[in-house]
């Protein structure tokens, strides 16, 4: 149950903070960079951008570490001020809930991108 | 019983609110308006996925003075998460625990991230529309 993790899961929350945090420097230094770079955001100048193997992939991998290093910290300010037992739980739970599923959306949406099919 | 007699500590009077603590909070307010951002990176992703007109509505959005605020308060965000997320990790691995240079990286966040949002903005905005 989260919440109740800290005593056998503290370690790993703490190092899987830290090494999203460094993946992180690199994937939004890039996504900043490439949004940039970008020529146009005319929408098939970003269909086409999106599309491009090499930053569908990074795209993914930005999508997950953001989820994963956002989920981690959302998680530490709740257990900071959100108190009780019954509505801790229920909004761990909920942030759990809602990083999975924009996890997974993003990946949707760039995968449907990546392989043409919108 | 005279109680202003004994000293007060911290005196509020004479308190000097310390750069490391706005820093300290700053940091987690932009780490959960970047969590904010996160969501807007999927609804931006997934409109381009939909459809040219979902597209052009979220981008239309982001055109706006408001959208532009949003993107601002975003960048600034990041580049502040950013940079101060590295003085961290220095203090992860022990370095820079000494006042005189918990200080000093205070500052060095301080520009860094006017330095970056500012660099990015630069580059980032021209005439073009973002439509």
């Amino acid at each position: 149950m989260p919440g109740s993790e800290s005593a056998e899961g503290g370690t790993d929350h703490w190092w899987a903070q830290r090494v999203t945090a460094v993946a992180l420097l690199i994937l939004g230094g890039w996504f900043l960079y490439s949004i940039v770079r970008l020529d146009s955001f005319a929408y098939s100048a970003v269909l086409d951008w999106a599309g491009r193997p090499f930053n569908s992939v990074t795209l993914i991998l930005l999508s997950l570490t953001l989820a994963w290093h956002s989920a981690l910290g959302v998680q530490v300010v709740l257990e900071d001020y959100v108190h009780g037992p019954f509505i801790t739980a229920v909004s761990l739970l909920l942030n759990r809930f809602a990083h999975t599923f924009l996890a997974i959306a993003a990946v949707v949406a760039i995968l449907k991108i990546a392989l043409g099919s919108s | 019983m005279n109680r202003t007699s004994r000293p007060l500590s911290p005196h509020l009077l004479i308190y000097r609110w310390p750069i490391t603590m706005t820093l300290s909070i700053l940091h987690r307010m932009t780490g959960v308006a970047l969590s904010a951002g996160l969501i807007a990176l999927v609804v931006w992703l997934g409109s381009i996925a939909f459809s040219v007109g979902a597209y052009a509505t979220v981008a239309g959005f982001m055109d706006t003075i408001i959208g532009k605020l949003m993107l601002l308060g975003w960048s600034f965000s990041f580049f502040f998460h950013l940079a101060n997320g590295i003085r961290h990790l220095f203090w992860d691995v022990g370095m820079g625990f000494e006042m005189r240079q918990v200080n000093a990286s205070a500052w060095f966040v301080v520009v860094a991230t006017v330095l970056m949002t500012a660099g990015f903005w630069l580059l980032f905005y021209d005439p073009r529309s973002l439509i």
